[in-house]
């Protein structure tokens, strides 16, 4: 059974149609590419997913043992956060809000689960510095020790690696090519095509009219795919 | 000379109460420069003024009780309006605080009885003495009002630093984001009308903000912001109110000159450091 199964969904906003007859499932370990030009409503897509708007249209069901509201979530980072005083220990632990209800304070497992996370992403000695000073790839570490905080099985990343230098990017992919390893389904948003079909397992290609859905290999071998691919390259090089 | 204006009672009632009221009002005030609410807390303030107003003109004779449940209502429209989408909000919170201001003094104009209206608008808007006037059920309101305040926010602050930190983050993992919104809202609109017994309508948010933006400066955890903004506001509070009743100032205008050069302290401590 799939961890995620979207039925002929139809999104966006109010009588604003922007996606409509995507259908597609996730299963448990799988790496799903989200791709498409600027404005095909990957985002709007993604923000369906966790529930925070509505689809016009179509259902969302949760499988394998998942509820809605576990997952994890890497939101593109706001203006707020950037000056935001808080230290990276405050930010990871308030992941652990998905398991807490109404207890007002944090337990003894949330904590350890915190410092647990910290160290998966390697920031560890970080735990006590301000989330404000440290560079674009260590707040994007810090907020995905949070998403893991909040979820063992599945993490939603929007662009996770916008913004970040080559060096910086590279190191974000391999961690979570390693998340996936060990067993956490990826859903990514990504601009990044050649990324994309490096290391994702299946492709959901986004925008005007076509979609599609299906393997790495299959998106290859398609004319979409081929056609996206290329135009990648050509810009890259 | 302190010691001698301490054995009046409305003394010692003004400064338990305006220790109590800084205490509560900078609490939110890091949540609220955060979420970029600020301009809320001046707009409410402007809405406790009309209610006010309208209360004077009802003769309603004690008129928190008017004045607390309409401001309470604009704060939670406000917030209602403001999430849909951003523009509309500030306009909204613009429309409503200049709106409550001009409909409160005009109908003060009209219906007012009383011989010294500048003074009594003037007193309402600046706060000059209304904090010495308090009578005894006043200051147990206020301090039970306050306690309320203390506790809900020890009790909700993990979820409230949540949801000021990131808001759809919070959403995704099921936090009812909504309902803490409200009750910031709440929260923020009964902190705003005792405050209006301090410092006066129009210095409200100077109250809420100046601790906040000052302890941001110099702290760098959400909790030692959130301590020191408590702290620094308590301070603020009790020499701008010695400081006044010594001199005879104002005693909005001192404790928010006070928090002024505590401010300008600070960004000297972040600078030189």
């Amino acid at each position: 059974m799939a961890l995620i199964t979207c039925r002929d969904l139809a999104l966006g906003y109010e009588s604003h149609v922007i996606l409509e007859h995507l259908s597609f499932s996730v299963n448990a370990g799988n790496y799903l590419c989200i791709v498409g030009e600027n404005g095909s409503g990957k985002t709007t897509l993604m923000r369906t997913m966790l529930g925070l708007q509505k689809p016009l249209d179509g259902a969302i069901a949760f499988g394998d043992g998942m509820r809605p509201n576990e997952v994890g979530y890497l939101p593109q980072q706001t203006a707020i956060q950037k000056d935001f005083p808080a230290t990276v220990r405050e930010i990871v632990l308030s992941g652990c809000q998905a398991h807490v209800g109404m207890r007002p304070f944090y337990n003894r497992a949330e904590k350890a689960l915190a410092e647990e996370n910290l160290a998966r992403m390697g920031m560890g000695d970080y735990r006590r510095r301000c989330y404000r000073e440290l560079s674009g790839g260590q707040q994007q570490r810090v907020l995905l020790a949070r998403a893991l905080c909040a979820t063992r099985k599945l993490l939603l990343l929007d662009e996770p690696v916008s913004g970040l230098d080559p060096k910086v990017t590279a190191e974000m992919y391999a961690l979570i090519e390693r998340l996936n390893g060990e067993g956490v389904t990826i859903i990514m948003i990504s601009h990044d095509i050649a990324a994309a079909v490096r290391y994702a397992t299946h492709i959901l290609h986004v925008g005007s009219g076509q979609t599609f859905f299906g393997t790495v290999d299959d998106y290859r071998a398609s004319a979409l795919g081929n056609r996206f691919i290329a135009m990648d390259g050509g810009e890259g090089a | 000379m302190i010691q001698q204006y301490l054995q009046f009672p409305f003394v010692r009632y003004a400064l338990v109460v305006g220790t109590l009221i800084a205490l509560c009002s900078s609490l939110l005030g890091v949540t609220l420069v955060l979420k970029r609410f600020s301009f809320i807390g001046d707009g409410l303030s402007h809405v406790a003024f009309g209610a006010m107003a309208v209360a004077g003109v009802l003769h309603i004779t004690n008129d928190m009780l008017f004045v607390m449940p309409v401001t309470v209502l604009c704060a939670i429209l406000l917030l209602r309006t403001g999430r849909n989408t951003r523009i509309k909000g500030d306009a909204a919170i613009a429309m409503i605080s200049v709106g409550a201001l001009a409909i409160g003094y005009l109908l003060l104009n009209l219906f007012s009885t009383s011989t010294n209206l500048s003074g009594d608008v003037c007193s309402t808007l600046f706060g000059s003495t209304s904090i010495l006037t308090l009578t005894k059920a006043e200051v147990w309101l206020c301090a039970a009002l306050s306690v309320i305040v203390v506790v809900l926010f020890i009790l909700f602050y993990n979820k409230i630093f949540a949801v000021t930190f990131d808001e759809e983050f919070s959403h995704a993992i099921g936090t009812q984001v909504e309902a803490y919104n409200l009750l910031i809202a709440v929260v923020i609109a009964v902190i705003i009308v005792l405050a209006m017994n301090l410092v006066g309508s129009l210095l409200i948010s100077a109250l809420i903000i100046f601790p906040a933006l000052s302890a941001m400066r110099v702290f760098k955890s959400f909790r030692s912001v959130t301590v020191c903004s408590a702290a620094l506001s308590v301070v603020c509070a009790l020499t701008g109110m010695l400081v006044s009743i010594v001199g005879g100032t104002p005693v909005g205008s001192t404790i928010v000159a006070v928090d002024i050069v505590m401010f300008i302290a600070f960004t000297c401590i972040e600078r030189f450091r």
